[in-house]
C-alpha cells in the first residue's frame, strides 16, 4: 500500500501533471509538491506526488553502494 | 464456501481447488484427469486426437492488439498446440446481449475469419443464443477445437524431468496490460499491444525435433508462475528460474509499478513455456527465434530433482525464494 | 526504470552482503520493519538469503489493512447493506474479514463495493452517481492520509453532498513507541518506513534512541536500499551511536514534506485509536476535524446518514473471531508467521483466517506466497 513510484513529469496543467515511466502515462496531482517543474522525477503515491526525487542524493547513494562493494572485491 | 467468488475464474489455486474437488471428482478419468490444455485421447485406429475448450468473457471486447474473436479463435488454436496437437477445426458457440450493435458482432466474425485462416483451421460449426439485456454482459463466446497429434510426440505437464532447460518464447504481460487499459476508469495511457496470436505454426517447427519436447504451456490467466507449478506439480519435479532472464518490456514493468501488479502473474495470449531436453536446448531456441512469434525467446532456467512440486526463483539481487501459484485474483475478465 | 533498476544490481547487492557479514556480532539481532512495502520487497528479493543467520528481519505492525480492527470492518459491512449506498476502498479491504463476513463476500450477495487505486477516484464516483451515498472507507499511514485529506478538501471546495469517509487511517510512531512500550519482542533496530518518512521527516523518530536507545535507519524499498540500511544499523551498534539516520536520501528530507503535513492537518487531527494486536494507541489514528464533519462516516454525533449497526449483524449476533488466529501476535512480531498453528493448512490465501494472510502486504501473506527457501511450509495443494 505504500506501493511509491518513481515517474517523471512531462506536462504541468495547474495543480495536475502528465507524468510517465518508460512510456506509460498517466495523470497526477502535484498539490503536494508546488515546487515541481516539467523533467522532475517525482514520487508517485495513490494518484500524487509526495515529493520530488533528489537526483543528486540518488547518484550519491549509488556511489557509497559502489564503494562498499569494491571494498568487498 | 457458499458462494463462487472471483478469485474461482482468476486460474490460480482457488480454480485448482475447486476443478480438483468438484470436477475432477464428477467426471474422474484418465484423459480428464491429467489436467492438460487438452485432452489427447487414442482412437481404436491408434491415431491420437486431441480436444480442448475454453470460454472467452474478455471486458472490452475490442482491445488494443486484438478482440473477442481473435482470442475464441488464438485460445482453443493455442491449447490444442500445447497438447503438441495439430488444431484442424474449430467450434465457435456466441451469447450476445440483446442490444448489442451488429457492426461489432460483423467486426468481431471478420476478426475471428481472418485469424482462423491465418492458424489455417476452419471454423465448420457454432452456435448463436441471444439473451435479455444485462444477462450477460455484450457478449460471451466458447470455442471447441480438434487437432491431431503426430507419432513421436509426447507433450504433456507431467513429462518434465530433471535437467530440462525451461524456455519461454517472449515478453510477459503484454495481453493483460493491453486489456486493462482498454477499460473505463483506467487512467494510465499505455501503448503496449495485446500479444494475441495462434502458435500452432511455431508449435509444429519445434516439433519437427519431437523427442527434444518435453511440455508446452501457454500462461494465460494466471500467469507464468501459475503455469510453471503447474508443470511441477504435474511432473513431480522442482524448478529453478533466473528472474533476469525472463523478459518483460521495460512499459510493462512501469505499469505493475503503477498497479501494483506483479508480471509473473499477469495473463498472456501468444507466448508459450516449453520444457525441453538440455541437450536440444540451443537447437530448439533457434528454431523459435528464427519465427516472429519467439524472437524474443530465452532460456529461462531448468526443471531439477530437489523442492519438488516447487518453483525456485533466483530473484534479480541475487536472493532466493519460492515463486508461488496465484492466489486468489489480479484481476478479472482478462481473458 | 529510473531510480528502481540501479537499486537491484547483483553485484553491488553481494558487496554489501559481504560487508554486512564483516561487520555483525556474533549475537542475535531483530531488526524490525513497520511497512508492509518493506516486509514484501524484503520477502520478494529472497533479502534473508543474503544476511547472516543471526540477523533476524522481522515485520511489525507496518500494514494498515492488517492492523484494522474487525470493529471497523464490521460497521463499514453494516453501511454497505443500507440503501443506495456505496462502498469505495483501496483493493486489499475486499477480503480482510470482520467477525461474520467480509466486503468481498457483501459483494458477492449485492452489496455495491468499488476499488479505488486513488482517493481522487471516489470524487468522480460521486459526480457519477449523484443518487448513491459514496462511503470512502479510508485505510493507510501518513504516505496515504495526506491524499486522503486532500480528497476530502476538494470534495469541500466542489460542495459535494454525496461523499462520506470511514476513516480507519492510522500513524506509525505512537505504534512504534507501543511496541517498544510493551517489551514483548526484542528490536534492536528499526528499518523506518521509507514513505511515511518522506511525509513526517526523520524528527518524529528522535524519541526512539532517545528514550530507548535503539537505533533508526530510514529505508528505500529497493533491495540495495534494504540492504544499506541493515548495514547502516550493524555500524551504528558497532560504533554505539544511536540515532535516526536516513538511508533513503532522494525521496526523504530531515524535515519531510510541509505541505502534505499542512493538508492532512487541515483536514484530519490525531485521536485515540484501536490497533489489531496492540489493543488502544493513544492519539495514533485520524478523525475528521469538525469542520468536514459532514463528511464523516463514521461518527455518530457527526453522520445522520448511517445507522451505524455493530457487527454488521442486523440481530446483533456477535461471532468471535477464531480464537486460534494469532494476527495479533505476528502484528507485534512476537511470533513469525510458521510459529501460527494455522498458517499454510486452515489458513491460506485462498482461505484466509486473518487479515495478515489477507492483505497483499501482510506479514502472513509475504511468508506463504514468497517462502524462503529454508522454511519448511505444509502444503496444502
Amino acid at each position: 500500500m505504500c506501493l511509491g513510484i518513481p515517474v517523471r513529469i512531462k506536462k504541468i496543467m495547474g495543480e495536475k501533471a502528465l507524468a510517465e515511466s518508460d512510456g506509460i502515462q498517466k495523470e497526477i496531482n502535484l498539490v503536494f509538491v508546488p515546487e515541481a517543474r516539467e523533467g522532475d522525477y517525482v514520487l508517485l503515491h495513490a494518484g500524487f506526488a509526495i515529493q520530488v526525487i533528489n537526483e543528486e542524493e540518488a547518484m550519491k547513494t549509488l556511489k557509497i553502494l559502489r564503494e562498499i562493494a569494491e571494498a568487498e572485491k | 464456501m457458499e458462494r463462487i467468488l472471483l478469485g474461482h475464474g482468476a486460474g490460480g489455486k482457488m480454480m485448482h481447488n475447486l476443478i480438483k474437488e468438484m470436477f475432477v471428482k464428477a467426471f474422474n478419468n484418465p484423459a480428464l484427469n491429467r489436467l492438460d490444455d487438452g485432452a489427447v485421447i487414442r482412437m481404436s485406429s491408434g491415431e491420437r486426437i486431441a480436444c480442448s475448450t475454453d470460454s472467452y468473457v474478455v471486458d472490452p471486447v475490442f482491445f488494443r492488439g486484438g478482440d473477442i474473436g481473435r482470442l475464441s479463435v488464438c485460445g482453443t488454436v493455442n491449447d490444442l498446440s500445447m497438447c503438441g496437437a495439430r488444431p484442424l477445426f474449430i467450434t465457435l458457440a456466441l451469447i450476445i446481449e440483446e442490444g448489442f450493435p451488429v457492426s461489432d458482432l460483423e467486426r468481431i466474425s471478420l476478426s475471428a475469419a481472418k485469424t482462423a485462416a491465418e492458424a489455417g483451421v476452419k471454423v465448420v460449426t457454432g452456435d448463436l443464443k441471444v439473451v435479455p439485456k444485462g444477462k450477460v454482459d455484450k457478449i460471451f463466446t466458447n470455442t471447441s477445437g480438434i487437432g491431431t497429434v503426430k507419432k513421436g510426440v509426447d507433450v504433456s505437464g507431467s513429462n518434465a524431468g530433471p535437467g530440462d532447460s525451461v524456455i519461454l518464447s517472449g515478453f510477459m504481460g503484454d495481453h493483460e496490460i493491453a486489456v486493462l487499459s482498454g477499460r473505463a476508469g483506467f487512467d494510465l495511457s499505455v501503448k503496449i499491444k495485446s500479444d494475441c496470436q495462434p502458435l500452432n505454426k511455431i508449435v509444429q517447427k519445434i516439433l519437427c525435433l519431437p523427442e527434444a519436447v518435453r511440455c508446452l504451456r501457454d500462461p494465460t490467466r494466471g500467469g507464468l508462475a501459475t503455469t510453471l507449478n503447474e508443470i511441477c506439480v504435474s511432473s513431480n519435479a522442482g524448478m529453478e528460474i533466473d528472474e533476469a532472464l525472463v523478459p518483460v518490456r521495460s512499459a510493462v514493468r512501469s505499469a505493475c509499478g503503477m498497479l501494483g501488479f506483479d508480471p509473473f502473474y499477469l495473463a498472456n495470449e501468444g507466448k508459450f513455456a516449453a520444457i525441453v531436453k538440455e541437450k536440444y536446448a540451443g537447437r530448439i531456441l533457434r528454431i523459435i527465434r528464427a519465427e516472429k512469434e519467439g524472437r524474443d525467446a530465452a532460456v529461462i532456467g531448468r526443471v531439477v530433482n530437489t523442492h519438488r512440486g516447487e518453483v525456485i526463483l533466483r530473484t534479480r539481487s541475487g536472493g532466493r525464494r519460492i515463486l508461488g501459484m496465484l492466489a486468489g485474483e489480479q484481476l478479472p475478465r482478462i481473458c | 526504470m529510473k531510480y528502481i533498476s540501479e537499486f537491484y544490481d547483483k553485484r553491488i547487492a553481494a558487496g554489501l552482503s559481504g560487508a554486512i557479514k564483516k561487520i555483525a556480532p556474533a549475537r542475535e539481532l531483530n531488526f524490525m520493519d513497520v511497512c508492509g512495502t518493506h516486509t514484501m520487497s524484503i520477502a520478494r528479493e529472497g533479502i534473508k538469503d543474503l544476511l547472516p543467520a543471526n540477523i533476524n528481519l522481522i515485520s511489525g505492525p507496518g500494514c494498515p489493512v492488517c492492523v484494522t480492527p474487525d470493529e471497523d470492518i464490521d460497521r463499514v459491512i453494516g453501511i454497505s447493506g443500507q440503501k443506495n449506498t456505496t462502498i469505495v476502498t483501496f483493493g486489499d479491504m475486499l477480503k480482510v474479514p470482520g467477525t461474520r463476513s467480509s466486503l468481498e463476500k457483501e459483494r458477492g450477495k449485492g452489496a455495491d463495493v468499488r476499488i479505488v487505486i486513488s482517493p481522487l477516484d471516489a470524487l468522480e464516483i460521486c459526480a457519477k452517481n449523484s443518487n448513491r451515498k459514496i462511503v470512502f472507507f479510508a485505510v493507510g499511514f501518513e504516505t496515504t492520509s495526506p491524499g486522503i485529506a486532500a480528497a476530502v478538501a476538494e470534495a469541500a471546495r466542489r460542495k459535494i453532498k454525496n461523499l462520506f469517509v470511514y476513516s480507519s487511517c492510522k500513524l506509525i510512531p505512537p505504534a512504534m513507541e507501543a511496541l517498544l512500550k510493551n517489551r514483548k519482542v526484542k528490536i534492536d533496530g528499526f528499518i523506518c518506513p521509507g514513505h511515511v518518512s518522506t511525509i513526517i521527516g526523520s524528527s518524529a523518530y528522535e524519541f526512539i534512541p532517545r528514550e530507548f536507545g535503539i537505533p533508526c535507519v530510514i529505508a528505500g524499498f529497493e533491495p540495495l536500499d534494504i540492504l544499506q540500511s541493515v548495514y547502516m544499523l550493524l555500524k551504528q551498534i558497532r560504533e554505539k551511536r544511536k540515532k535516526v539516520e536516513i538511508q533513503y536520501k532522494r525521496c526523504v528530507a530531515e524535515e519531510g514534506n510541509p505541505v502534505a503535513r499542512k493538508i492532512l492537518s487541515k483536514v484530519f487531527r490525531p485521536s485515540d485509536a484501536v490497533w489489531r494486536g496492540l489493543g488502544k494507541i493513544p492519539r495514533s489514528g485520524l478523525v475528521l476535524r469538525k469542520e468536514y464533519k459532514k463528511f464523516d462516516a463514521g461518527s455518530r454525533a457527526g453522520s445522520r446518514a448511517f445507522r451505524l449497526v455493530s457487527n454488521g449483524a442486523p440481530n446483533n449476533e456477535a461471532k468471535a473471531s477464531n480464537p486460534k488466529c494469532r494476527c495479533g501476535d505476528v502484528l507485534c512480531g512476537i511470533i513469525t508467521p510458521d510459529k501460527c498453528g494455522m498458517f499454510g493448512g486452515k489458513c491460506t490465501p485462498e482461505s484466509p483466517v486473518g487479515p495478515c494472510m489477507v492483505s497483499s502486504e501482510g506479514t502472513c501473506a509475504a511468508a506463504f506466497k514468497y517462502r524462503h527457501t529454508s522454511n519448511v511450509i505444509r502444503r496444502t495443494f
